[in-house]
């Protein structure tokens, strides 16, 4: 098992001045944002403000225009993708639509990392996918495929092949969008735990402030493209910048009633 | 317009490249050989019988056309020459190739572009495999050998399709037949259609693949690359053909000079 590095207090992960635009529409407009080992980091925002982009570019799926990511002390935006192969076998991601592969079965799809990379003989990935199948409360259900299982049980299976190799850091793509309010706390005790458990290093993307209050040690929020608080949750509940409260308390404000009157 | 289209085909050839290097490197790395079973029973065995229905088609509709005109100079036995030399060296290869653009890479480009637009292909690059090594190069690699495997059959069926209307249905004497088609078609014309062929089914797949890979988000994204990638494989197989049938011809006159016909 791996060592948490308790006392290595440099980041694990940092953006440095990073900037994404596609075409004409500026998505990220230089953000700056360090997470630290074992911490698991909230990042909220509305939605199409470029969370999932920040998510994408810090596992190299997308490039900067400018600005630099570090991961454990090495530059990786500038990394090819076979170099990113050993970085990202220490990560592992939860997509948004859970992004499943259609043509598996479930258990196919938990195993899959393994069977690319673990050099595991069959039978030792089908222990492996089972543990991580009970993991997510889903045993028993390898056989089945995508399509005959529900959306938050794909999401369900979509974390237990994101730990599939035991990654230090998750990504967590708005894992409980879309769930009902007990489905969406036991992903939250899932992320607890594996962060409890397993010092996994989390970085949980959601604009559900129930989960986000109760799985962050920090609270990231962004908007238009830019970091616009960076606290402790408990910040977040006194907070009284406008554009914070509204998106905590979950409210209208009166322009976004007005386009509600014109439309 | 005129830099989209430069900056689209600079990807293409960019795709067109990796897609190269891991099908080489395919080849000689086992772990690769698995992904390539499934897409050789898919492009292959399932269009198996769609490629000989066309094939069989070609060679009666040429016999058709051709049998009056054969007949007016009374040159019917001759017919063979005529009917089996189209279906080889031309129709053959450029109908299988066509039908499979609409078969297979209709097939392919729904795939992979449903795979794009639900984030699968990111899914692989955030778990560390290369889409192009795991999805894309057995899918060329699978058109590439098949399509001219393919062709065979459809030359096949076409020679059976021209000899029933010629023969069973409008009389003309078996042996001369054969005989006449013997003598104006030669290995080489065999050989030409089937050197098309493999151009033709390495475009369809790459052009299928790329248009799938890089779709637009959402099902309409899917659905509008379906549509692009068949007629971009169509307009690419005919252009294709036309060069392919100049260089050929060239080669076929150096090497055994004028032949005709009739
Ligand atoms: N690959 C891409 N190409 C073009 N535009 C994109 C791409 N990815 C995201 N966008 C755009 O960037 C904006 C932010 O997207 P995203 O990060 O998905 O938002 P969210 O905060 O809801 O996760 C959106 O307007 C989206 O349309
Ligand atoms: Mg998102």
């Amino acid at each position: 098992m791996r060592v948490a590095k308790k006392t290595d207090n440099r980041p694990l992960i940092e953006l440095r001045n990073v900037s994404k635009r596609f075409g004409a529409l500026q998505v990220l407009d230089g953000v700056d944002l360090s997470l630290r080992r074992g911490e698991t980091t909230v990042v909220i925002g509305e939605s199409g403000t470029g969370k999932s982009v920040l998510l994408k570019h810090i596992i190299g799926l997308l490039r900067p225009d400018s600005g630099e990511i570090w991961f454990d002390g090495q530059r990786i935006d500038t990394l090819n993708e076979q170099s990113l192969v050993p970085i990202r076998r220490r990560m592992g991601f939860l997509f948004q639509m859970a992004a499943l592969f259609d043509s598996m079965t479930v258990g196919e799809n938990v195993g899959f990392p393994l069977t690319e990379h673990s050099g595991l003989k069959p039978a030792q990935i089908d222990e492996i996918v089972a543990e991580k199948m009970k993991m997510v409360g889903l045993t028993g259900l390898q056989d089945r495929t995508p399509g005959q299982i529900s959306g938050g049980q794909k999401k369900r299976v979509a974390l237990a092949r994101a730990i599939a190799l035991d990654p230090e850091v998750v990504f967590y793509d708005e894992p409980t969008t879309g769930l009902d309010p007990v489905r969406a706390d036991v992903i939250n005790e899932m992320i607890l735990k594996l962060k409890r458990e397993l010092q996994v290093t989390g970085i949980v993307v959601t604009h559900d402030m129930v989960s986000a209050f109760k799985v962050g040690d920090r609270i990231v929020m962004l908007n238009k493209g830019r970091i616009i608080a960076d606290a402790v949750p408990d910040w977040f509940r006194t907070c009284d910048d406008p554009r914070v409260r509204r998106f905590v308390d979950g409210r209208a404000d009166k322009e976004d009633l007005r386009a509600l009157e014109v439309g | 317009m005129l830099r989209r289209t430069i900056d689209i085909l600079g990807d293409f050839f960019v795709f067109t490249g990796q897609t190269f290097y891991w099908m080489t490197r395919g080849v000689t790395h086992r772990k690769n050989w698995r992904l390539l079973t499934p897409q050789l029973y898919e492009v292959g065995y399932k269009s198996l019988p769609v490629i000989m229905i066309t094939g069989a088609f070609v060679g009666m509709v040429i016999a058709v056309q051709a049998v009056e005109q054969f007949r007016a100079i009374g040159m019917e036995e001759r017919m063979g020459s005529i009917v089996n030399l189209s279906v080889v060296r031309e129709l053959g290869p450029v109908l299988a190739g066509i039908m499979l653009a609409g078969r297979i890479g209709g097939a392919l480009t729904a795939e992979l572009g449903t795979m794009n637009v639900t984030e699968q292909i990111d899914a692989l690059r955030s778990m560390g495999v290369n889409p192009i090594r795991y999805l894309v190069a057995p899918r060329v690699l699978a058109c590439f050998f098949l399509t001219p495997a393919l062709t065979l059959f459809a030359d096949f069926t076409g020679a059976m399709g021209g000899w029933f209307v010629s023969v069973i249905l409008e009389g003309i004497a078996p042996g001369p037949y054969w005989d006449y088609t013997q003598q104006a078609v030669t290995t080489f014309d065999l050989y030409s259609g089937i050197i098309k062929s493999f151009f033709f089914g390495a475009a369809l797949g790459l052009i299928s693949c790329y248009s799938g890979f890089y779709c637009k988000p959402g099902a309409e994204g899917v659905g509008r690359a379906c549509t692009a990638a068949f007629v971009t494989s169509f307009i690419v197989i005919l252009a294709l053909d036309f060069m392919l049938a100049q260089v050929l011809q060239d080669i076929q006159t150096a090497f055994f000079g004028f032949q005709s016909l009739l």
